[in-house]
């Protein structure tokens, strides 16, 4: 049997997505239990391989891992040999020699973890490889979405910020068309992709015009970074033209969901107080992704498609 | 008549062993032996193994307040917790443990009782939801073969069977086929 992975959204496809999601549902059930963890990866070894400094993303997979019984093993970039100098084909090939049943992998290095997928016997699962894609964050947004408004299709959804640097807009967008919703991405041009012909997307430059006929503002995290390299004046003004502001986001609906995938910068992408209005659910993001990656690491190591 | 051979097969020819009637009166004994069993039905919670035991968890129950006993129904899913799991492709459900297990008398009801290691699994997905006071285990059919020291305290109907029949109990009836 050849190890699976799941290294992007677009491979998944729409029943690929639907059974992961549904899937998710099963362990959102778990995880309410007074003890939430199944026996199902016991004996199971699942390694995360963070070459990128993440906590939550990190921590999310090794809660996911423990709460499916499976023994998780760290391997952090600034304690290990890799500042050393290490290849990360020799690292992969020395943890794999200690027995491993999956990689979860994050590199800013697009591509690396397909590389990986190439050279272990192991699953890989990618935490995000550069620009390129992040697929349990789409994942875990899909199943915020699908919950709180029954499903994706039809809804319009916008993506807001910085689109051209962003795996999670990439992960976000082919999942969310792939579920059959409409997407938008409104970010300064200085902001979007080179090209975004492949892109199944509508592009604006007007947040407000937008704000009034979504259902759901997705906002991406704005790095301080873009303004030193001069993609945009200065972070107030981005906030005054891309921020989802408490003025802005009194403009909304009740029932639109304001999401993040965080760490949040707020005064800059989202106002002080948009965090703590009823129908913003980064907070269950968070949660929900714990469940979506059981339902990832069980489906790999345990589906038992044969 | 078509020709051509029906996509889905028929039902293989079985024996019916029990019909709808006679599942209706086993029911409606294992309630009353549930009953005596516990001195009432205080503290009693039925749970259902998903899938095969959840019809007959509700038969029972809806048996018990016939009999003026009103008891909690709900359902426990094993998918988790079998020692197959990996072997075979699976779909695991949702659990739906209506009230605190703690301190109670938990009956687990299945369809069939067989090698004993869906009910070993089962044992072991309780304890993530409490600590009863003790677990009985009802089953409509026991048709031995057992493989773990599982014994059933209620039953419908012992029908000894060879190893490579099928066995199948719904409310309309057991049926034994090859």
């Amino acid at each position: 049997m050849t190890a699976r992975h799941l290294l992007d959204i677009e491979s998944l496809g729409r029943d690929g997505l639907d059974h992961l999601l549904t899937l998710t549902d099963r362990f959102v059930e778990v995880s309410q239990r007074r003890v939430p963890k199944v026996p199902v990866l016991q004996g199971k070894t699942v390694v995360s391989l963070f070459y990128e400094d993440s906590t939550r993303t990190r921590l999310s997979f090794e809660t996911a891992a423990r709460r499916l019984s499976a023994d998780v093993m760290t391997f952090s970039v600034s304690t290990s040999s890799a500042n050393k100098g290490e290849s990360i084909r020799d690292t992969v090939e020395t943890i794999e020699a200690m027995g491993i049943d999956a990689i979860v992998v994050r590199h800013k290095a697009a591509g690396v973890p397909w590389q990986i997928a190439g050279w272990t016997g192991a699953s890989v699962v990618n935490g995000g490889d550069g620009w390129h894609q992040h697929p349990t964050q789409a994942l875990l947004d899909c199943y915020t979405i699908r919950q709180r408004l029954g499903g994706l299709e039809g809804r319009a959804i916008a993506i807001v910020g910085d689109a051209k640097h962003s795996r999670v807009a990439r992960s976000n967008v082919d999942a969310f068309t792939a579920l059959g919703a409409d997407v938008t991405l409104v970010a300064p041009p200085t902001l979007l992709p080179a090209s975004l012909d492949a892109w199944p997307v509508k592009v604006e430059h007007d947040l407000d015009a937008v704000l009034q006929r979504v259902d759901v503002v997705y906002l991406l995290r704005m790095q301080l970074e873009r303004q030193e390299a001069g993609l945009v004046p200065s972070l107030r003004e981005y906030s005054t033209f891309y921020g989802l502001t408490d003025e802005r986001a009194r403009t909304l609906r009740d029932d639109v969901l304001v999401m993040h995938p965080g760490p949040m910068n707020r005064g800059v992408e989202i106002g002080a107080t948009v965090p703590d209005r009823p129908n913003t659910v980064i907070t269950q993001q968070v949660a929900n992704g714990v469940a979506v990656r059981m339902a990832v690491l069980f489906d790999l190591l345990a589906g038992g498609v044969l | 008549m078509s020709p051509h051979p029906s996509p889905s097969p028929p039902a293989r020819g079985g024996v019916f062993v029990l019909d709808a009637a006679a599942i209706g009166r086993a029911v409606r004994r294992m309630a009353h032996e549930i009953v005596e069993r516990n001195h009432g039905s205080e503290g009693v919670v039925i749970l259902g193994l998903v899938n095969g035991g959840v019809w007959l968890a509700e038969a029972i129950g809806a048996a018990l307040r016939d009999l003026g006993e009103d008891v909690p129904v709900g359902k426990i899913d094993v998918t988790f917790h079998r020692d197959d799991i990996g072997l075979r492709a699976v779909r695991p459900a949702r659990s739906e443990v209506p009230v605190e297990i703690d301190d109670k008398t938990v009956v687990l009801v299945d369809d069939v009782l067989f090698t004993g290691r869906t009910v070993r699994a089962a044992l072991d997905a309780l304890r993530e939801f409490g600590r009863p006071q003790a677990v009985q285990l009802a089953v409509m059919v026991d048709r031995g073969h057992r493989e773990l020291p599982i014994r059933p305290d209620f039953v419908g109907k012992n029908l000894p069977t060879a190893r490579d029949e099928d066995v199948t109990a719904t409310i309309d009836g057991v049926v034994i086929s090859k």
